[in-house]
């Protein structure tokens, strides 16, 4: 109840919007025969700091509100926005979209009662304002105090940017059977990016992190210092690397971040909408072996304070932890509210928007693997000619071939066991059904990523977060110039 | 004429923003305000998928303080939001630093000139009109051929907005603009081969788009001719870059001589300025007084009259792509580059797309990459890509799950020969492009 309220002060009270207003807008939509309906107000402050060149360069403050307007007739939707939260502006986008449904005459208009629902559900983030849990102030002596830690780590440094971000945002759904629901999302970001430079080669490295919290994050455990260490020693390795091999061979990838792989492989190919119209490589496969039995991958939206974690999605659904493969049998899809109806199983909380201007759609909260059996000393041991790839940068799918690809930015090869030479980064490309049947050995490291995915469909961004153990996979080619 | 009238609506708002930062204390200041109209359809297997109604609104707003800066947003026009953003600008500038390039631009930069560059054809296609033009193109891609055996969708997307943008200099202009397209994406299975593949056509002018039943037949041949492809050994040879990949090669340059990363020092092309950047029969320029095209502009994010100029000829770069703030970091004056270059064209050899296959004879014609692999501090580059094999300038049959890797710096200097098959669908306009020797990464 206290974070309806608290949406309702944050969204409805400012624009005199009353639930009698949304009973009407509701009852609008209804007035058609639609098989589901909702609306979907947000208010969301961001802001953003940049420390760049020794000097406090850039801050900015954006505030972004409106409300969506949704209605849905059989795999057909009707949808309209505004940035102007009025009732007459609602009306007509109401009136608009319920025109999805071509039956010719309205039905009689339904009546809507908004209903709040005694709620009892768990929470996995604080609703407090992280833009102001620290002063401006503090925000400034933060970055000043990376920027000059970072400095003094090596002569070899030329330049440090430091960011930061903030954003505080509130949601509240409406749906058609009158029950209310809201969530208030915090979420911070920090990132350290340096330049550094020896005998003329330059390079660079970058660490960053965060999470549905405050700014505290940073400065609690000395998390902003760690940032800068990081990026420092990534650009310093990569300024040893050599030619990157090409073609063919075994590769072991390091825990947390590098669970990208699973994002690109086959957490994409898993959303509802693909396989529900059967474009997805994973189509009709549920119930098949996709991965060798010592993989078993969920996506969890429930894990306290991560950077995609909900405590509902974005169609009012509270997230879960949703098996997609069980020692390597795949068991179900990431389904939102549309898709679930239309395949006949239970949403999964997985329906995301960027914004109000979005429509929902199946999309990944956490996703990872489970921790396996061995040490991640004797995975690295078995291989005698290979590739240890620890960060990356980002992937891409295509989830029709299964293609996919995951750049890694910080790798090494593997000689007879033993971790030898830096390589330049390489893109890495597989196949997303078979990449994880050539998964031989799983550590028992798992981590997950620091918080600073986000992850893109149809033009929408949303964040997510990662995660694996060190895995080794037999057999995944990458991209080097040594041929 | 509606359009004159919510432009100068707009100017109203925008110098009222700016005599508002003033009045708080701003010593400069800039404002953008925008506001625009739009539906979207698509249908997929015959029937409407979604029909959403687009209505989205902006303002951002950058005060000065000296040389100190602030900036806020937001989608929220009403005057006590406006005044708020503007207050939050402000509050910002009390914080950021005293930094000796930041500013509005200089004066005798700003534009004066503001022709009609013919971007304005408001596309009056209505819900049904659009379902119908859909449909049109998807069934023309579902019935090219049996192996086409689902469906993406075929979409249409019509856009109208105007846009101003005022500084405390005096500059206070706005122009209304269009954009319309039509897009398809279809699925094909052979065996247990399955792919997708897609074209699209976009236009100021819906006049000038590709026909419906165009669009879905090339989806669809696109779709075909991909299935069973398999990878390569690992090796190398030589890569034709298509049309629609060759940009995102210009891109990749573009980005190493843009002034952030030439001031931050993060770029291949550090003092290439009035070197040999690439071979010397190609030109590479700018056109931003185009009439109609999808990257034409009288003048820039800040107001900077944009400029008609050789950024590479005879292969030596002539100049950087500069904002105000970039170009005084580096001692220059700006380009008239705030917000990114101005339909970026890069001279058409004389042969067309079956001559460069010949030109290529034996190797990789790329027609699609993956993923961002590109190293622009030291130019390394790494990407997935998709393709065909081609042997004596004939296709032999489809690759994938590939990577083609090289430097950046080497491919441009070694590239052979630039096709007149002009992709002329985005900001920047290549025909397909031959480089000499890459690596292959396959299995």
């Amino acid at each position: 109840m206290e974070i309806l309220n608290l949406a309702r002060q944050a969204i409805l009270m400012p624009t005199g919007i009353q639930d009698g207003d949304i009973e009407k807008i509701m009852g609008r939509l209804l007035s058609s025969p639609v098989d589901a309906a909702d609306i979907y107000f947000q208010s969301s402050h961001f802001e953003s700091w940049v420390m760049e060149g020794g000097i406090i360069k850039e801050g900015s403050h954006n505030i972004e509100q409106g409300a969506g307007v949704r209605a849905v007739f059989g795999e057909k939707t009707g949808f309209a926005y505004s940035d102007r939260i009025e009732l007459p502006v609602l009306l007509e986008a109401a009136n608009n979209v319920k025109a999805i449904v071509r039956q010719g005459q309205d039905a009689e208009p339904l009546h809507c009662k908004v209903a709040t629902k005694a709620a009892g559900r768990p929470n996995y983030y604080a609703t407090q304002n992280p833009l102001k849990s620290l002063a401006d102030q503090q925000k400034i002596d933060l970055l000043r105090r990376v920027d000059s830690e970072t400095r003094k780590l090596d002569s070899r440094i030329e330049e440090v940017i430091v960011s930061l971000v903030g954003l505080h945002e509130h949601i509240l759904v409406a749906r058609q059977d009158g029950s209310l629901v809201a969530d208030v999302r915090p979420l911070v970001r920090m990132n350290v990016t340096v330049i550094v430079e020896q005998n003329g080669q330059r390079e660079q490295g970058s660490m960053g992190g965060g999470g549905r919290s405050d700014y505290g994050y940073f400065i609690d455990r000395d998390t902003a210092l760690e940032y800068g260490r990081e990026a420092v020693r990534q650009a310093l390795v990569n300024l040893e690397a050599v030619e990157a091999p090409a073609g063919n061979m075994t590769v072991v990838l390091g825990p947390g971040w590098p669970g990208i792989l699973l994002h690109e492989a086959i957490g994409h190919g898993l959303e509802g909408d693909f396989n529900r119209k059967g474009t997805s490589a994973f189509s009709g496969r549920v119930g098949e072996r996709v991965a060798s039995d010592l993989c078993t991958v969920v996506d969890d939206g429930t894990l306290e304070g991560r950077r995609g974690s909900l405590s509902i999605d974005d169609e009012g659904t509270p997230t879960e932890l949703t098996v997609l493969i069980e020692n390597g049998i795949l068991k179900g899809y990431m389904q939102d509210q549309l898709n679930a109806r239309l395949m006949g199983v239970n949403p999964t909380g997985n329906g995301r928007r960027e914004s109000y201007a979005h429509l929902p759609m199946p999309r990944m909260t956490n996703t990872y693997m489970l921790a396996g059996q061995h040490d991640p000393e004797e995975i690295i041991k078995t291989v005698k000619k290979g590739l240890y790839a620890k960060n990356f940068g980002g992937g891409q799918v295509d989830i029709t071939s299964g293609k996919f690809v995951f750049s890694a930015s910080e790798a090494y090869l593997i000689e007879n066991g033993k971790i030898t030479r830096a390589v330049k980064g390489a893109t890495l490309i597989g196949n997303g059904p078979d990449v994880l049947t050539k998964v031989s050995m799983v550590g028992t490291d798992l981590a997950l990523d620091s918080g600073v995915g986000s992850c893109g469909k149809e033009g929408q961004s949303v964040p997510v977060g990662v995660g694996q153990p060190t895995l080794k996979i037999d057999g995944l080619t990458v991209g080097g110039t040594s041929v | 004429m509606q359009n004159h009238q919510q432009i100068n609506r707009l100017k109203n708002t925008v110098q009222s923003i700016l005599d508002e930062a003033v009045k708080q204390g701003a010593s400069a200041a800039e404002a953008g305000l925008s506001q625009e109209n739009g539906l979207s359809v698509s249908v997929r297997l015959g029937d409407v998928e979604t029909i959403e109604h687009h209505c989205d609104q902006g303002l951002g707003v950058t005060v000065y303080f000296g040389k100190r800066k602030g900036s806020a947003s937001t989608t929220d026009l009403s005057p006590a939001s406006i005044r708020e953003t503007v207050g939050a600008a402000c509050s910002i500038a009390r914080y950021t630093s005293e930094d000796e390039y930041a500013g509005l631009p200089e004066k005798e930069l700003l534009a004066t000139e503001f022709p009609d560059l013919d971007l304005n054809h408001p596309w009056d296609i209505g819900v049904d009109g659009a379902i119908a033009l859909a449909i049109e193109c998807e069934s023309a891609a579902r019935s090219y051929h049996k192996e086409i055996t689902n469906s993406e969708g075929a979409s249409v997307d019509t856009h109208q907005g105007v846009r101003v943008l005022g500084n405390s200099l005096g500059f206070l202009q706005g122009y209304a603009s269009t954009r319309h397209s039509l897009s398809c994406s279809v699925l094909g299975q052979r065996g247990d081969s399955m792919q997708r593949d897609y074209w699209y056509t976009v236009a100021r002018n819906a006049a000038n788009l590709e026909s419906a039943a165009d669009v879905g037949k090339k989806a669809a041949e696109r779709t075909i001719r991909r299935l069973e492809g398999r990878s390569l050994s690992t090796r190398q040879c030589p890569v034709l870059y298509c049309a629609e990949t060759a940009s995102g090669l210009l891109g990749s340059f573009i980005g190493a001589i843009s002034g952030g990363n030439l001031y931050r020092k993060s770029s291949f092309l550090l003092d290439a300025l009035n070197t040999q950047v690439f071979p010397e029969f190609v030109r590479i320029h700018e056109q931003p007084y185009l009439k109609g095209a999808l990257g034409s502009g009288a003048y820039d994010g800040e107001g900077v009259a944009t400029q008609t100029r050789d950024i590479v000829s005879d292969g030596i770069l002539r100049g950087y792509v500069l904002s105000t703030y970039s170009a005084r970091k580096l001692g220059l004056r700006s380009t008239g580059n705030a917000g990114g270059v101005h339909n970026l064209t890069i001279d058409p050899g004389k042969l067309d797309y079956q001559g460069m296959l010949k030109e290529l004879n034996t190797g990789l014609l790329v027609t699609e990459l993956m993923g961002q692999g590109v190293n622009m501090v030291t130019g390394d580059y790494s990407r997935g890509a998709a393709g065909f094999w081609v042997e004596n300038g004939e296709i032999q049959y489809p690759v994938e799950e590939i990577t083609i890797a090289g430097n950046l710096k080497d491919m441009l200097k070694n590239i052979v020969a630039v096709g007149n098959d002009v992709d002329y669908r985005g900001n920047i306009r290549t025909g397909s492009i031959l480089v000499e020797r890459m690596s292959i990464a396959g299995e």
